[in-house]
């Protein structure tokens, strides 16, 4: 369970996020959703250590993680997928897996990603630079997997891939789902969103707005649009 | 001497002046690289090396004293780097201006803290073994092709060392950045900081071991040099603007590039100096970087910034 509570950061001394509360449940993919700089990556990056929180704390199962160094925050399980991938530009693939086994996973759990990721497999010496745009994203998201996460973080995972690419990363992250791994996806576009989540949050200039089934949220498109302004 | 064995000799002492170069410009291009740090303290961290091996063959004599200080100075010149890394840098934030004032306060301390304590005085330091040894020369005469030895033709066996030993730990330099966790770490942390922290590298011990890392390979290079040059404690503005040259032409942050300059410009200073003039030699090095940064400000070798 990754439990966010009364979360507020920013950048200097501008206040993004104001007190931000959200529960992922084991086996859920919640989705975070709003317009442009209403807060989602900043959520993220705060959830991560990245920034560090102003106020309000994190939780995954029992562990305090906001307390933490933000280099301690990964090995207690949280996989973070960036926005734009931020592979390690110059390391091969499989270096690139190997930052992320540090932090968490084994041998065996390398194994267990690759399988999951049959073009990387063949692509192990490659530089990450190299690859096409569906393999760099796939590559990122077996990184995040590489620490055997309890949540992962996933900002924008789908954006700018072919269907196929959509597809298949769709179903690695179902697949963790249904493994018992917490998601928060933050998307842009409800069309990706409907069909992965289990629920929909919507942030509002750094204020959680609603949140709402994902049911709810197919029988009622127009809602969304009032969050995303489109 | 004619012309022939006369490069040959300016060859070699340009390749001495290139195996000390490779060693301290990999330094500053390690810090640079993956730190973003600019250390006008190098040459100090250079400096120190070589007066720390002058104290160590004075309390140790003979070789045996030579062989501790090889392994003493660049261990204690990498502890001090260490230590101004935590106690200076990371309070910055490693602030890439900022670094650049704090480490030249670094250079004046370290500096005069020499001079205070060891003196003004160049002092020598002797090889742990020595012996001149003369070159051969191929010439074609009326019996066809001779070896011959010209007079003055020749070298020291310490120079052949410096040469070896530098290309052997430039070679180690490389396992270990390729092959080893921690290298693999301090790449990582180079290609993007915060995500190495996502994936829980701790950063900041990453940077100051390889500030460590990159004092003690100057301080290195003048353990190996000192025996040639003597300790003085200004010695270190030239090995600090050679490192400057070698790792702009190079490309910044790029290893290959730093050896492959530092290679190119030892040479050419070596043969310019002995053919011309040692102030021609770093004129036209000078010169070579203004054109490097203006037809290719990235350097021969490293990337373009995105």
């Amino acid at each position: 369970m990754l439990r966010i509570e009364g979360l507020r950061a920013g950048y200097g001394a501008a206040e993004v996020l104001h007190g931000v509360s959200l529960t992922v449940a084991p086996g859920e993919i919640l989705c975070l959703m709003g317009r442009n700089g209403a807060g989602k990556t900043t959520l993220l990056r705060a959830v991560m250590g990245l920034l560090r929180p102003m106020g309000g704390a994190v939780w995954l199962g029992e562990m305090r993680l906001d307390a933490r160094p933000a280099h301690r925050v990964a090995g207690q399980g949280l996989g973070y997928v960036p926005q734009g991938r931020r592979l390690f530009a110059g390391l091969s693939v499989a270096e690139n897996l190997q930052i992320g086994l540090m932090a968490g996973g084994g041998k065996a759990r390398r194994d267990e990603v690759l399988d999951l990721f049959p073009r990387l497999r063949d692509r192990l010496g490659q530089r990450a630079e190299t690859l096409s745009g569906g393999e760099q994203q796939m590559l990122a998201l077996a990184r995040a997997l590489c620490l055997g996460p309890g949540a992962l973080l996933l900002d924008e995972p789908t954006e700018g891939l072919q269907p196929s690419m959509i597809t298949a990363i769709r179903q690695v992250v179902a697949d963790q789902r249904a493994r018992g791994v917490a998601v928060l996806l933050v998307e842009q576009r409800i069309d990706a969103v409907l069909p992965v989540a289990d629920r929909v949050a919507f942030l509002e200039n750094g204020h959680l707005a609603e949140v709402m089934s994902a049911g709810a949220l197919r029988a009622d498109r127009g809602r969304a649009n009032r969050y995303l302004g489109v | 001497m004619e012309f022939g064995p006369h490069l040959m000799l300016a060859t070699l002492e340009g390749a001495v002046t290139a195996a000390v170069l490779a060693l301290t410009a990999a330094g500053l291009s390690l810090v640079f690289g993956v730190m973003r740090v600019v250390n006008i303290a190098h040459g100090e961290f250079f400096m120190l090396g070589a007066v720390l091996a002058w104290g160590v063959t004075q309390a140790v004599a003979g070789p045996w004293g030579y062989a501790l200080a090889l392994l003493v100075a660049p261990l204690l010149a990498g502890a001090l780097a260490v230590a101004a890394d935590v106690t200076i840098l990371k309070r910055l934030s490693y602030d890439p201006e900022r670094t650049i004032v704090a480490t030249i306060g670094l250079l004046y301390i370290l500096q005069q803290l020499t001079l205070m304590t060891y003196g003004p005085e160049a002092r020598p330091v002797v090889a742990p073994f020595d012996a001149r040894i003369a070159l051969p020369w191929v010439e074609h005469g009326a019996e066809g092709w001779r070896l011959t030895w010209p007079w003055g033709l020749g070298t020291t066996v310490w120079k052949l060392t410096v040469i070896g030993a530098a290309v052997a730990v430039l070679a180690a330099l490389w396992l270990f950045m390729a092959r080893t966790r921690a290298g693999l770490v301090m790449r990582a942390t180079q290609a993007d900081r915060e995500m190495a922290t996502a994936f829980g590298v701790p950063v900041e011990r990453v940077y100051a071991l390889t500030f460590g890392l990159g004092a003690a390979l100057a301080a290195l290079a003048a353990v190996l040099i000192v025996p040639i040059q003597q300790a003085h404690y200004l010695m270190g503005a030239d090995p600090l603007l050679l490192s400057f040259i070698v790792v702009i032409i190079g490309g910044l942050g790029s290893l290959p590039g730093t050896l492959v300059a530092a290679v190119l410009i030892g040479l050419s200073d070596g043969i310019i100096s002995v053919f011309f003039s040692p102030t021609l030699a770093k004129i036209l090095a000078t010169l070579l970087v203004a054109l490097v940064l203006v037809f290719r400000p990235q350097g021969l070798f490293g990337k373009r910034a995105a």
